[in-house]
C-alpha cells in the first residue's frame, strides 16, 4: 500500500473543496473525502496485519523513499508501524465526525472546511514520516490551519485565546527545531533520516542537550506541565470541530514525537530524564483533575480532564517498560475519541441551550435523550469504566508503570491512581446537573441529535467501544513498535 | 572583443535598456500604459536573458569577475525589478516621470550588477556609489510629499557617512597590505589589530546599508516616506544585492579572519533579530512595520552568514533571499494597492479585509506566514536552512535564541492576519479594483512563495551552481 495516498486524499478533498460552488456541495465533499480516509486507514491496517501475518519483521512497513533536498540528506522518507497506525485510525476517526459535526457552520463553510482538511493532512504526513524534517513539517503546517480556525469560527476571547496557542506550539516547535540541527550535526551522518539515526548511537553529550529540547518542544503540544496553559484557552475557545481536531489529533502530535522522535533516538537522554518526566506528568495529572472540579463550563471540564488525561500518555512514556508504553499509546487512542466524542457532544448542547455553564442546565435527557446518552457514555469512559477505552489504556499505563519496583515509581504511579477518584467526582457532577434532575424552564422545546450529529457520535461510540471490549487487536498492533523503542532503552541499561 | 561582451552580457543588456529609455525620454510621445508595457516586456526579455551564456571569466585584469553564482544572483534581482514593474503599476500609470524613474532604478540595478562582479576594492566601492546615489534620488520621487524628501535626504545622508567609513576602511587595509585586489588580500590577512580595524569599518558600511543594528535607524524613515516602489526597492534589491556581496567578501576576502568576523556577525545578528522584531511589535503603519520586519530578516541572513560554509552558507542565503524577493515584494505589493484604492496604510484599517477583498488577503497572509517561516509556504524551508547552516558551527546558544526569534515575529505578523482575517470592522475597506498586471505580478509572488520550498530542485540548482565553479 501506498502511503501517499494518505496525503494525496486530503490534498484532493482540499482541491475539491476550493472548487465547489454551494454549501451543500462543500459539505458532501468534504464528507465523501473524509470517508475515503477512514477507508483507507482502514486498508492500511488491513494491509498492515497481513503483512505481519505473512512473517515480515521489518520494523517499518511499506517504506518509501524519494529525494528531496538532497543536499542536506533530506528525503520524503514515509513507513508505518502499529503506532502510526493507530495514530492513523484515530485521527480518520476524529476527522469524519469533526466534518459531520461541522454540518451547520455557515459562517465562510468553503474556508472552514478547506482549513479543517489541511489539518488532516498534516496529521497524517506527521504520523508516516520517518525523516525528521519533514516531521518537522508536517508538525508546523499544522498552525496555520488552528489559529484561524480559532481565530474566525471560535468563540469567547478566541482571539487572545488564538494567538496564545499558535505562539506557545511555535516556541515547542523552535525548541523541536534546536533539538533537531543538534541531533543533525550531533550525529555522526548529518542526516535527518530516523532508521539512520536509530541505528547509530548518537553520542551521550549530545543525548543529553538535545533529548530535553525534543521532549520539551514535542511536550508543548500533549500540555506536558507547566506547558499546558494553552489547552483550556485553545480548546474551549475554539469551534467544535477545531476542538475535536485539537484535542482528538494535534495533542497527539506532541505524544507520538516524544515516543518516536525523542525516546526511541535518544535512549540515554530518556533513561536519564525519565523521572523529571514522571515528576512532571503526575502532577499535570493530579494538577490538571483538580483544576477541573473547580471549573463550571463544560469546555473547560473537558479542556482540564485532557491535561489529565494527557499526563498519563507521558507517564507512560516516562515509565520506560513495554506495557507501559503501549498503555501510553493506547491512552493516545482512548483519549483522542473520547475527547473528539467529548467535545462534539458540548458543541451539541450547546448549540441548543446556548450556554455551556453545568449550573445553567438540568434534566436535558428528558429533551435530548440521544445527546444525554452520549454524553453519560462519554463520561463514562473518561472516568475510566470497563468496558469502555478509558479503561483500558489506562490500566495498561499503571500495570506497566507498576512493572517497576522501586518506591519512587511506587508513589508516581499511585498518585497518579488517586486521580480516578477525582475525574470520578467531576465527572459524575457535570453529567449529572447537564442530564438529570428537573429540567430547567426555557428548554423544553429543544430538539435531539440530527443525522448528521447521530452519524459523528456513532461512529466515535464505536471506536470507543472496539477498544474498551475487545482491547487485544489495538494491543497487538501497538506492541512490536513499543517493542523496539524498549529494546533500544534496554540496550542501555 | 566578442568575448568581453559575453561576459559583460548582463550590464551591456542593462545599460542598453537605459539608453533605448533615454531615447524613448527624447521622443517623448508614448502614454504611460504603453510606456509601461514596453518597460516590463524589456524587463522580461533581461530578466530570460540573465540564464544563458552564464560562465566563470574575469575581465579587466580580475577588477569584474563572473560565474554561474554570480549570474544567478543577478537574475534574482533582475527578476525583483520586473516584479516591481508589474506589482506597481497603479503608481507607475499615475505618475509623471516614469521614464525616469526607470532610469534610475536600472542605473541603481547596474550599480549592484557591477558590486557583485567587482574583483577589487576601487570596482566596489564606485560601483556601491552607483547603486546607492540614484536610490536616493528614487526616494523624493513622490514629489508633493514632504516626507518623501525628507526620505531622501536620510537617506543621502546615511549612505555618505556609510561610504565614507567605507573609504576609511578601505585605505587602513590598503595601508597596511599594499594591495585592493580581492585575490591578492587574503595571502596578506594575519589579524592584525589594526587589519581588524579596517575589517570593523567594512563591516559598518555594509551594517548601514542591510540596516544591522545600531546601523538601523535611517531604515523606517526612509521607508515610509518612500513611494511603495522605492520602498519594496530598497527593501528587496538592495538588500538582497549588499547581502551577496557581504557574504562573498567576508568568504573570500576576509576567511583567514574568520574566527574575528564570526562574533561580530552573531552578535550583530542576534542584536539585529531582537531590536527588529521588538520595533516591529508596536508599529502600525504598514510600511514601517514591514521596515523593521525586514531588519529582523536580516537578522537571519547573518545566521546563514555565520556559518562560514561556502557549500552551505551560500546557497541558503540566496535561496532564502530568493523567497524574500517573493515574500516581501508580495507583502508591498498588496500594501501598495490598498493604500492606491483607500489612502490607508495603518494596520488597523485592515480590519475585516478578508470580507471585502480575499484575494489580496490571501495573498497578504501567505506572504507574511512566508516571512514567519510556517510552512508550507517557502519561507520555512529558508529559514530552516539559514538555521542549518548557521547551526553547522555548533553554536547552539545562538540558534536558540534565532529560533526563539521566530516565535516573536510570527506573534507581530499574526496581528496583521489578525486584523485581516477575524476583526470585526462595520466599515472596511471597499473591493479594490486591481490592475491586471499588479494582479500578475501577486499570482507570480504567491506561487513563487508556495513552489519556492516544495520544488526542491530549485534549492539543487543553487547549489550545483557553485559545484561547477
Amino acid at each position: 500500500m501506498n502511503l501517499l495516498l494518505l496525503l494525496l486524499v486530503p490534498l484532493v478533498t482540499a482541491l475539491a473543496v476550493l472548487l465547489m460552488q454551494n454549501k451543500q456541495q462543500i459539505r458532501w465533499a468534504a464528507f465523501i473525502g473524509a470517508s475515503i480516509q477512514l477507508a483507507l486507514a482502514f486498508g492500511l491496517y488491513a494491509a498492515y496485519r497481513s503483512a505481519r501475518l505473512a512473517g515480515d519483521t521489518a520494523a517499518f512497513l511499506f517504506e518509501k523513499k524519494y529525494n528531496w533536498f538532497p543536499d542536506w540528506n533530506i528525503s520524503l522518507h514515509f513507513g508505518v508501524d502499529g503506532i502510526a497506525i493507530a495514530m492513523i485510525l484515530l485521527t480518520s476517526f476524529v476527522v469524519i465526525a469533526g466534518v459531520l459535526v461541522s454540518w451547520n457552520v455557515e459562517k465562510m463553510t468553503k474556508e472552514f472546511y478547506f482549513l479543517l482538511i489541511l489539518l488532516s493532512f498534516g496529521a497524517y504526513g506527521f504520523f508516516i514520516s520517518l525523516d525528521l524534517f519533514i516531521l518537522f513539517f508536517f508538525l508546523e503546517i499544522a498552525v496555520i490551519p488552528k489559529y484561524l480556525l480559532i481565530g474566525i469560527w471560535g468563540s469567547g476571547k478566541k482571539e487572545y485565546a488564538a494567538n496564545k496557542l499558535a505562539l506557545m506550539l511555535m516556541g515547542g516547535s523552535a525548541l523541536v527545531l534546536v533539538g533537531l540541527l543538534g541531533t543533525y550535526f550531533g550525529g555522526t551522518g548529518k542526516t535527518f533520516d530516523l532508521l539512520q539515526l536509530s541505528a547509530i548511537h548518537i553520542p551521550v553529550a549530545t543525548q543529553m542537550i538535545c533529548f530535553p529540547l525534543l521532549f520539551v518542544g514535542f511536550g508543548v503540544f500533549t500540555a506536558l506541565f507547566p506547558f499546558h496553559t494553552w489547552v483550556p484557552d485553545g480548546h474551549s475557545s475554539a469551534p467544535t470541530a477545531g476542538s475535536m481536531f485539537l484535542a482528538g489529533i494535534s495533542m497527539k502530535l506532541g505524544g507520538y514525537g516524544c515516543l518516536r522522535v525523542a525516546t526511541y533516538i535518544m535512549p540515554d537522554g530518556a533513561k536519564e530524564y525519565a523521572n523529571i518526566i514522571i515528576v512532571l506528568s503526575s502532577i499535570a495529572i493530579l494538577y490538571g483533575a483538580f483544576a477541573t472540579m473547580m471549573q463550571k463550563d463544560l469546555k473547560y471540564i473537558n479542556a482540564y480532564s485532557s491535561v489529565s488525561h494527557c499526563g498519563f500518555v507521558l507517564l507512560g512514556i516516562g515509565m520506560l517498560t513495554k506495557t507501559a508504553i503501549t498503555g501510553s499509546v493506547m491512552q493516545m487512542v482512548s483519549h483522542g475519541l473520547m475527547t473528539a466524542l467529548f467535545f462534539a457532544v458540548i458543541g451539541m448542547i450547546y448549540e441548543r441551550t446556548h450556554t455551556r455553564q453545568v449550573n445553567e442546565m438540568g434534566g436535558l435527557l428528558k429533551v435530548m435523550p440521544f445527546i444525554s446518552t452520549v454524553l453519560f457514555i462519554v463520561g463514562l469512559c473518561s472516568l475510566g469504566l470497563p468496558g469502555l477505552s478509558g479503561f483500558v489504556a489506562e490500566m495498561t499505563v499503571f500495570v506497566g508503570s507498576w512493572e517497576n519496583a522501586d518506591a519512587f515509581h511506587r508513589i508516581a504511579t499511585i498518585a497518579a491512581c488517586m486521580s480516578i477518584v477525582v475525574t470520578a467526582v467531576y465527572i459524575l457532577r457535570a453529567v449529572g446537573q447537564t442530564a438529570m434532575g428537573p429540567l430547567k424552564a426555557g428548554y423544553a422545546n429543544l430538539t435531539d441529535a440530527r443525522w448528521n450529529e447521530k452519524l459523528a457520535a456513532i461512529i466515535l461510540i464505536v471506536g470507543i467501544l472496539a477498544i474498551g471490549i475487545a482491547p487485544f487487536w489495538l494491543n497487538d498492533l501497538i506492541k512490536p513498535g513499543a517493542e523496539i523503542i524498549i529494546q533500544k532503552i534496554q540496550a542501555v541499561r | 572583443m566578442s568575448e568581453i561582451i559575453t561576459i559583460l552580457k548582463s550590464e551591456l543588456m542593462l545599460t542598453g535598456i537605459i539608453f533605448i529609455l533615454l531615447f524613448i525620454k527624447l521622443g517623448n510621445g508614448l502614454k504611460n500604459e504603453t510606456l509601461l508595457g514596453i518597460i516590463q516586456l524589456l524587463l522580461l526579455v533581461n530578466f530570460i536573458a540573465g540564464f544563458f551564456m552564464n560562465f566563470e571569466a574575469s575581465a579587466f585584469d580580475t577588477m569584474y569577475q563572473t560565474s554561474p553564482m554570480i549570474a544567478f544572483q543577478k537574475s534574482i534581482l533582475n527578476l525583483g525589478v520586473y516584479l516591481i514593474s508589474l506589482l506597481f503599476a497603479d503608481w507607475f500609470k499615475k505618475t509623471e516621470h516614469l521614464t525616469e524613474f526607470f532610469i534610475l532604478m536600472l542605473s541603481a540595478l547596474l550599480g549592484m550588477f557591477l558590486l557583485l562582479s567587482s574583483g577589487n576594492f576601487l570596482m566596489f566601492y564606485l560601483s556601491l556609489e552607483l547603486a546607492t546615489i540614484p536610490v536616493a534620488a528614487l526616494a523624493n520621487f513622490d514629489l508633493q510629499k514632504k516626507i518623501s524628501s525628507e526620505a531622501a535626504m536620510k537617506m543621502i545622508l546615511s549612505s555618505a557617512f556609510s561610504s565614507g567609513i567605507l573609504l576609511f576602511g578601505i585605505s587602513i587595509l590598503y595601508g597596511v597590505t599594499g594591495t585592493i585586489s580581492f585575490a591578492e588580500l587574503p595571502a596578506l590577512l594575519n589579524g592584525s589589530t589594526i587589519q581588524i580595524l579596517a575589517l570593523i569599518f567594512l563591516f559598518s558600511a555594509f551594517a548601514f546599508k542591510l540596516s544591522i543594528v545600531p546601523f538601523h535607524l535611517w531604515t523606517a524613515d526612509v521607508y515610509e516616506g518612500s513611494p511603495f516602489a522605492v520602498t519594496s526597492f530598497l527593501s528587496v534589491i538592495s538588500k538582497g544585492a549588499i547581502a551577496f556581496v557581504f557574504i562573498s567578501t567576508l568568504y573570500k576576502v576576509f576567511a583567514p579572519m574568520h574566527i574575528v568576523w564570526y562574533n561580530m556577525v552573531m552578535v550583530l545578528s542576534i542584536l539585529t533579530m531582537i531590536i527588529g522584531n521588538l520595533f516591529a511589535l508596536r508599529q502600525q503603519n504598514i510600511k514601517r512595520f514591514l521596515a523593521f520586519s525586514s531588519i529582523a530578516q536580516v537578522g537571519f541572513i547573518l545566521v546563514g552568514i555565520s556559518s562560514n560554509s561556502p557549500t552551505q552558507g551560500v546557497p541558503s542565503v540566496v535561496y532564502f533571499i530568493l523567497i524574500y524577493v517573493f515574500s516581501n515584494l508580495a507583502a508591498f505589493g498588496v500594501a501598495a494597492t490598498i493604500a492606491s484604492h483607500s489612502g490607508k496604510e495603518r494596520i488597523d484599517d485592515y480590519k475585516g479585509l478578508y470580507q471585502t477583498n480575499p484575494f489580496l488577503s490571501w495573498i497578504l497572509a501567505i506572504a507574511l506566514f512566508s516571512l514567519a517561516g510556517i510552512p508550507p509556504t517557502a519561507g520555512f524551508f529558508g529559514k530552516l536552512f539559514l538555521l542549518t547552516a548557521g547551526a553547522s558551527q555548533a553554536n547552539y546558544a545562538f540558534i536558540t535564541i534565532a529560533a526563539l526569534n521566530m516565535i516573536v515575529s510570527l506573534y507581530y505578523y499574526l496581528r496583521v492576519i489578525r486584523s485581516v482575517f477575524m476583526d470585526k470592522n462595520d466599515n472596511p475597506i471597499s473591493k479594490a479594483t486591481i490592475d491586471p498586471f499588479t494582479k500578475l505580478g501577486l499570482l507570480i509572488c504567491g506561487i513563487g512563495i508556495v513552489c519556492t520550498g516544495l520544488v526542491s530542485w530549485i534549492y539543487d540548482y543553487i547549489v550545483s551552481l557553485l559545484q561547477s565553479v
